[in-house]
C-alpha cells in the first residue's frame, strides 16, 4: 500500500512562495492564473493491506504531526 | 538562578544563551534533547537555531523529543519557559503557545537589528523593561511571520498576551518596521497563564555593548526578578 498526503497552506495564511511563483509564471507568458499555492507532498510506503486501519492511523499522524492545522490543510489518499 | 538551556541537533543559539545568562550573574547549563528530565532548573530557555534541520516544518520534529515532554510538564507546573527564534517555533508547534510562524513575507532571511516595543510589563518576561524603552535587538530568521486566526488573535489581545511588537526607532508600529509580515507586528507573545513566552528576536545576542546593544538584558533581568519573587519551587 502507498499513502499520498498533500499539504497546502490554508487560504487565510499569506503564501509568499505561491505569489512569487505566480508572478514568475505570468512573466513567462502564462495567462489566466488565478492563484498558486505551494505545499508539500509526502509519499508513505506501507506494509499490510488494511486500508481503513492505515487511513485512521495516518489521518491522526497527518493532523498531529505531518501538517500544522493552524496554517495548513491536508488531503490523504491510500492506494 | 539556574537556567536549563535545551540543545537539539542544529541548535545554534544555545551557547549565546548560556553566555548571556552567566554574564548577567546567573548559572545555566545545557540539557540535551534526549534527556527525559530538566533536573534542577528554575527556568528553561528553548534556544534559536535550526533544530532537526527545520525538516518538515520549523520546530515540528523537536516538539516530539524527550526533553520537550519534560518542558511541557515543567510549564504545566507553572515553570517559566522562554523560547527564542526557533525556540518560539518549537513552542508553537508543541501547542504551548498559540499561533504559528510562517515564511517571511518577502521570502528573505532577515539578519539585522530591529526595534521592539514592549506592550505590557505584566509578565515574568517584561516586568523589568523600563517604561517606554524601545529595545534594539537582532533578528535572524527566514520563517518568523507570526500568524494566528482571528479568534486566537482576539484572545491574545483580550488577554494582554502580546508582549512585543516590531516598531520604528520612535516606537511607531509601522509596516516598514515589520521585518517579516507578522500580524499586527507581533514579535513575541505569552500563554494565557503568562509562564511561557516566545519571541523571534534574540535578546541573548544583545546583552553586552560589545555586540552593539545590551537592550536584550532587560528581558533576562525580568526573568531573574520574576524568579526571585517566586516562593514555590517547580520541579519536572
Amino acid at each position: 500500500m502507498k499513502a499520498k498526503i498533500i499539504i497546502t497552506p490554508k487560504k487565510a495564511v499569506v503564501d509568499p512562495q505561491g505569489k512569487t511563483v505566480q508572478v514568475a509564471l505570468e512573466q513567462m507568458g502564462h495567462q489566466g492564473i488565478k492563484a498558486v499555492h505551494v505545499g508539500k507532498y509526502l509519499e508513505i510506503e506501507l506494509d499490510g493491506t488494511d486500508r481503513e486501519a492505515a487511513r485512521k492511523k495516518l489521518d491522526e499522524a497527518a493532523h498531529r504531526f505531518l501538517s500544522n492545522p493552524v496554517i495548513e490543510d491536508y488531503k490523504l489518499e491510500i492506494e | 538562578m539556574n537556567f536549563a538551556v535545551l540543545q537539539f541537533p542544529a541548535s545554534n543559539c544555545d551557547q549565546d544563551a548560556i553566555h548571556a545568562i552567566r554574564l548577567l550573574g546567573h548559572s545555566a547549563r545545557y540539557v540535551w534533547h534526549k534527556e527525559n528530565s530538566l533536573g534542577d532548573a528554575d527556568a528553561v530557555i528553548v534556544p534559536g537555531g535550526f533544530s532537526y534541520g527545520d525538516y518538515l516544518r520549523c520546530g515540528a520534529i523537536a516538539r516530539f523529543s524527550p526533553v520537550m515532554q519534560a518542558v511541557k510538564q515543567f510549564a504545566d507546573n507553572g515553570g517559566l519557559v522562554l523560547g527564542v527564534c526557533n525556540g518560539f517555533q518549537v513552542l508553537t508547534e508543541a501547542g504551548l503557545l498559540p499561533g504559528a510562524l510562517v515564511r517571511n513575507r518577502d521570502l528573505q532571511f532577515h539578519c539585522e537589528h530591529i526595534f521592539l516595543k514592549t506592550v505590557t510589563p505584566d509578565s515574568p518576561f517584561s516586568n523589568k523593561i523600563p517604561a517606554g524603552k524601545i529595545l534594539r535587538v537582532p533578528i535572524a530568521h527566514g520563517e518568523g511571520c507570526y500568524f494566528a486566526d482571528e479568534e486566537t488573535l482576539a484572545k491574545l489581545k483580550a488577554g494582554n498576551q502580546i508582549l512585543w511588537q516590531y516598531c520604528d526607532v520612535d516606537g511607531n508600529l509601522t509596516d516598514k518596521s515589520n521585518p517579516n509580515g507578522s500580524l499586527q507586528n507581533i514579535a513575541g507573545i505569552c500563554n494565557e497563564r503568562r509562564n511561557v513566552a516566545g519571541l523571534m528576536p534574540h535578546p541573548e545576542r544583545a546583552c553586552e555593548l560589545a555586540l552593539g546593544s545590551d537592550d536584550g538584558k532587560w528581558i533576562f533581568e525580568s526573568l531573574f526578578a520574576a524568579l526571585k519573587n517566586r516562593t514555590v519551587t517547580v520541579a519536572a
